[in-house]
């Protein structure tokens, strides 16, 4: 009966931009320290102060749109958004309502098989709130007898992208995030951490009979701040919707919270002021208007996005579609792989290893690979050296641990501890003649026709020459000997 | 709905008041309610007048001077001291801001 | 005559003949202070003994040669909703009693720059709105001229400074006509310049779109020297014009030969009291004497003023007030167990009547089903007003009216009635709409010996011309009544 529904979810992403300084003042951004220390009358809310436009975060704001397919609004103004709440220093957030930066964008984002094309509302400037401790045991706002307000935080630019409620199931959610995700790290103005909270996401989810095209009464979700929970939050509460409509009740609008503990999403104790945030034109600021020149200039800034690099790494270098987006969906890696392609022309051999050993390494010592001691030249010349067939597979493997961890040069690696592998065949003959000796009960299963004793015999070669010997080699050798 | 006063006679009442005294985070005494009530009327049905005025096609005026792009370089600039953050603080607990229990 | 009466020009001749120290001059003004301060409660707060302190250092740098700048060490009077770092800033408001800033606003800067020395901070209506001075936390100012009646507002301390002699000059703030109304009503200068000639940075705001700081002085020469001073772009408000400042003293020439001079009869209308417009027409019969041309002229909008400002003003009002709520700096209630408790609480006790009035009116007209009908509307209202002045200004150099519609009423009489205390600002209300510069010059007395003043409005930047007429008039008029205490 479940599949009778359809989940329909919007999102709203709040970003944080990287900017030296806060959105309407120069107070610089603070990355956890002290308690109110990036502070100063205007992100204080003290009595006479006013706020001044930061010019970066405009441009950071237009790359963000423009990368989202919007149409920029030629003028754009602030609003206040009025509201009491203790982390908001003046009691009003400057953002912008009915004239926002950027409209009508769209993401397309592939769930493996299909593109789900998210289309964005808009894309709008605000400024960001301080933070609240709740002092008491759980940390939580409902028990706490009281909290503390820390305003470093307060005026940090954010970015708020509003979706269509474009999207069908919490998969898809998840999915629009990371490609979200991606594309803003790609821009480079935000770090995107969601455990920093710099990258939010709230969820209007609704569920409705499939079928039908009227949206139902829907939830707002909060505390979605990871893909998990985004994900895991959103599957409860369509879930809850469902049993709600199905026992024949009225899902209520309102606002919950998830809480990652339960897995649940809980309807907020006390509801907020019944919303009437009174927004009117900012006063103390002025209107923008965005000349094309800045907007093609700051275009000029946009790089290479995630899915156009993946078409081209598949034309390019001829990868599968799925090497082609493992690694174009992340800028490290993408360009990583780039550079080694000047080194060494097996693209695929190249993505085989980023995406194989390194990967797993990496992810191991929790290392982005810019950080990583392998150069893409040392990368590559180990490719060679297996294709020269100086070493094997399996040796390549404990060669390019040595280089992780040492950064040294495969050749030399090789050298030192003599990996090269052995293809003189006179000096195989030997070993082989002795493997043999020791092993007359193989031999016979092998002249009785059973394949798998070469298998045997040959590893036992292997063990022998620490692994050096060249497969290959050896196999013929043994036949040759035994028919 | 935008109902004019000025058009449909529509006084406002007192819970008009109480709701926005709520929106405005104050709080009046009944009889106080009586009074600023009748206040509020008596202001409102005078400004109301300007419901009379033909605007068609024209443009609010948010700014009398145009005035456009103001912007700031992102330079940081110094921030005040930890200690003058806090030094107007009615109530203050590990170098933050302390509020009552939020409701 | 008495030092404390004389002018900042003045006072900086004999500055230089070095017939008195900066100490004297600073000392006279207290003395002044002590003598009838305790009458009008025009200071909410003296600096007295940071004055004289600075008064030293003055007349140290003089005796050093330093050359005397205007202003430098003059004891002059600042408005109390402008920030004067570690010094309190209350806006005559219990909610901000205890506030001390932890910057200067921009004008005190440039102020101090100039070696001025701060007198003390100046009484007000509460966080400035007001026409009497009665909505003060810390009671009502008096009247130099008859302390049964009110200075008017919001500027009242600093006008009632200037005219009884407790401070050279003062600094007030302008939203609806708070530095004309009281200086009219106390028989000084006062000047509102261009929106965005003055930075409002440090300007506790009452309405963004409308504040505005200006001087109050003794004469036009004072005005336009403090003009010189206070004017000029600041980066940090965005909504400070990036212009030239022309050196205002240059306009300072009493000769209005073929000046074409506006009457807007709808300021001369019901509500003007008689003995008021008598003024104004023996001044336009002045003017006509000195070759000016006058005429008089109709703006059909400003029949409008009014209910647009009571809209516009308490709306932006209510939301730059909504800071004031006990968790950074200010009154706390600290009964109160839970957050809104403590909200509501704080600024139940912290406002005065009139605040609350007037955050009620602007909450309202923003809230959800008004916001077109009254805020939105009024900007409409707004365009007409600022586009009949436009054209007005196509046919004239200045518009003259009465500042205030009346002269000083008695204290008590209009409190009971918000409306009729509103409409003490009629003439005044339309020149903040359109951020136009405007003056109000002593007209002459009232057979009750009670000031009269008559404002001269000019073009959005044409200070210059308001500058010429009012000094040619202030000659002409030639007033040098000193209220009688
Ligand atoms: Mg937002
Ligand atoms: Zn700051």
């Amino acid at each position: 009966m479940k599949n009778e529904y359809e989940p329909v979810i919007g999102l709203e992403t709040h970003v944080e931009l990287y900017t030296n300084t806060k959105m309407f003042c120069g107070c610089r951004l603070s990355f956890g320290e002290e308690k109110n220390i990036y502070t100063c009358p205007v992100c204080l809310g003290h009595p006479g102060s006013l706020p001044v436009i930061n010019k970066k975060a405009i441009e950071y704001a237009v790359k963000i749109a423009l990368a989202l397919n919007c149409k920029i609004k030629k003028y754009t103004i602030f609003h206040r958004k009025n509201y009491f709440y203790p982390d908001m220093p003046k009691n009003y957030q400057i953002s912008q309502y009915d004239l926002p930066l950027g409209v009508g964008g769209y993401l397309d984002v592939d769930i493996g098989g299909y593109i789900r094309r998210v289309w964005i509302t808009r894309v709008h400037m605000e400024e960001d709130t301080g933070k609240l401790l709740h002092k008491g045991t759980t940390g939580r706002i409902s028990e706490s007898e009281a909290s503390i307000v820390d305003f470093n935080r307060a005026g940090t630019p954010l970015i708020e992208i509003v979706t269509e409620p474009d999207i069908r199931s919490p998969e898809e959610a998840r999915e629009y995030m990371i490609v979200l995700r991606n594309l803003i790290l790609f821009l480079d103005v935000s770090d995107c951490s969601m455990e920093e909270g710099s990258l939010r996401c709230d969820a209007n989810v609704s569920v409705r009979k499939t079928g039908e095209d009227k949206i139902g009464t829907k939830t707002e979700i909060k505390n979605l701040n990871s893909f998990k929970f985004l994900q895991k939050g959103l599957e409860y509460e369509v879930k809850r919707q469902i049993k709600v409509l199905e026992a024949g009740d009225e899902v209520i609008q309102q606002t919950r919270h998830y809480d990652s503990k339960t897995g649940t999403t809980k309807a907020l104790r006390f509801k907020e002021e019944a919303h009437d945030y009174r927004y009117f034109p900012e006063p103390d600021l002025v209107p923008i208007y965005i000349e094309d020149k800045m907007i093609e200039d700051i275009r000029k800034t946009i790089p290479e996005l995630p899915s156009v690099k993946a078409k081209r790494f598949e034309k390019q270098y001829s990868l599968p579609k799925y090497d082609s987006n493992f690694l174009a969906n992340n800028k490290d890696l993408s360009d990583y792989f780039e550079q080694c392609c000047r080194h060494y022309n097996n693209a695929k051999n190249i993505a085989n290893w980023i995406m194989g050993d390194f990967s797993a390494l990496l992810n191991k010592e929790k290392m982005i690979i810019k950080d990583s001691r392998v150069t893409p030249e040392n990368l590559c010349k180990m490719l060679e050296i297996i294709d020269k067939g100086k070493i094997n597979s399996k040796i390549a493997k404990s060669v390019f641990e040595e280089m992780f961890s040492t950064g040294g040069n495969p050749q030399k690696i090789i050298e030192d501890r003599g990996l090269e592998q052995i293809s003189d065949e006179g000096l195989l003959e030997a070993i082989i003649e002795e493997v043999i000796k020791d092993n007359p009960g193989a031999v016979e299963q092998f002249k009785e026709g059973k394949d798998k004793a070469i298998d045997f015999l040959i590893g036992r070669v292997m063990a022998k020459t620490k692994g050096k010997a060249n497969p290959g080699i050896v196999n013929d050798i043994i036949t040759k000997k035994l028919s | 709905m935008a109902v004019l006063r000025g058009n449909l006679m529509e006084r406002i009442s007192k819970d008009d008041v109480k709701h926005v005294a709520k929106l405005a985070e104050l709080e009046f005494s009944e009889k106080d309610i009586e009074k600023i009530t009748s206040q509020l009327d008596r202001i409102l049905e005078h400004v109301a007048n300007i419901s009379s005025v033909n605007t068609e096609g024209i443009t609010p005026t948010s700014h009398i001077l145009d005035i456009k792009n103001v912007f700031r370089d992102d330079m940081a600039e110094q921030s005040v001291t930890q200690e003058s953050a806090l030094k107007n603080a009615p109530d203050e607990a590990n170098d933050g801001f302390k509020v009552p229990k939020i409701d | 005559m008495e030092i404390h009466y004389l002018t900042a020009h003045q006072l900086k001749d004999i500055l230089e003949k070095k017939q008195i120290s900066c100490t004297e001059i600073v000392e006279s003004v207290y003395l002044r202070i002590e003598e009838v301060g305790d009458r009008l409660n025009s200071y909410i707060r003296l600096e007295k003994e940071s004055a004289l302190s600075r008064a030293g250092e003055v007349d140290k740098l003089i005796s050093a040669g330093s050359d005397i700048e205007d202003f430098m060490g003059m004891p002059i009077a600042i408005k109390d909703n402008i920030c004067t770092k570690n010094i309190t800033t209350t806006c005559a408001s219990r909610i901000l009693e205890n506030y001390i800033p932890i910057y200067n606003a921009t004008v005190i800067d440039r102020l101090e720059s100039r070696n001025y020395i701060l007198a003390g901070k100046a009484n007000m209506d509460e966080f400035a709105m007001g026409s009497s001075n009665e909505n003060s936390y810390f009671g009502t100012v008096k009247n130099p001229w008859d302390t049964d009646r009110v200075p008017g507002g919001s500027s009242g301390g600093p006008a009632v400074c200037v005219a009884a002699g407790e401070a050279v000059c003062s600094l007030g703030s302008d939203t609806g006509g708070s530095i004309r109304q009281p200086a009219s009503l106390c028989g000084v200068v006062g000047f509102k310049p261009t929106y965005g000639m003055v930075s409002r940075y440090g300007l506790v705001a009452f309405a963004s779109s409308l504040d505005q700081i200006g001087p109050l002085t003794r004469d036009v020469e004072d005005c336009a020297a403090m003009l010189n001073i206070i004017c000029g772009y600041d980066r940090k408000d965005s909504t400070s014009i990036n212009v030239e400042v022309p050196d205002y003293k240059s306009f300072l020439k009493a000769d209005i030969k073929d000046m074409r001079i506006g009457v807007p009869k709808e300021l001369m209308v019901e509500g003007i009291d008689r003995e008021v417009k008598e003024a104004v027409y023996r001044i336009i019969k002045l003017v006509e004497d000195m070759g000016g041309i006058v005429e008089e002229i109709s703006l059909p909008s400003l029949e409008y003023a009014l209910s647009v400002y009571y809209i516009i003003a308490p709306s932006e009002a209510s939301s730059n007030l909504s800071r004031f709520d006990g968790v950074r700096y200010g009154y706390r209630n600290v009964e109160a167990r839970t957050l809104r408790e403590m909200y509501r609480r704080s600024r139940a006790e912290g406002f005065g009547d009139e605040v609350k009035r007037r955050i009620m009116i602007g909450t309202y007209c923003l809230s959800a089903g008004y916001y077109d009908a009254y805020y939105e509307k009024a900007q409409r209202v707004r365009t007409l007003v600022i586009n009949d002045f436009k054209k007005a200004f196509e046919k004239f150099d200045v518009l003259i009216s009465p500042t205030s519609p009346t002269t000083a009423f008695k204290i008590g009489e209009k409190m009971e009635d918000p409306l009729t205390m509103y409409l003490s600002d009629i003439c005044t209300i339309p020149v903040n709409l359109a951020g136009l510069p405007a003056i109000s010059i002593p007209a002459g007395l009232s057979g009750s010996k009670l000031p009269i003043g008559l404002q001269i409005i000019g073009n959005v930047l044409r200070e210059d011309n308001v500058l010429k007429v009012a000094y040619s008039l202030e000659k002409a008029i030639g007033f040098t009544g000193r209220p009688g205490l």
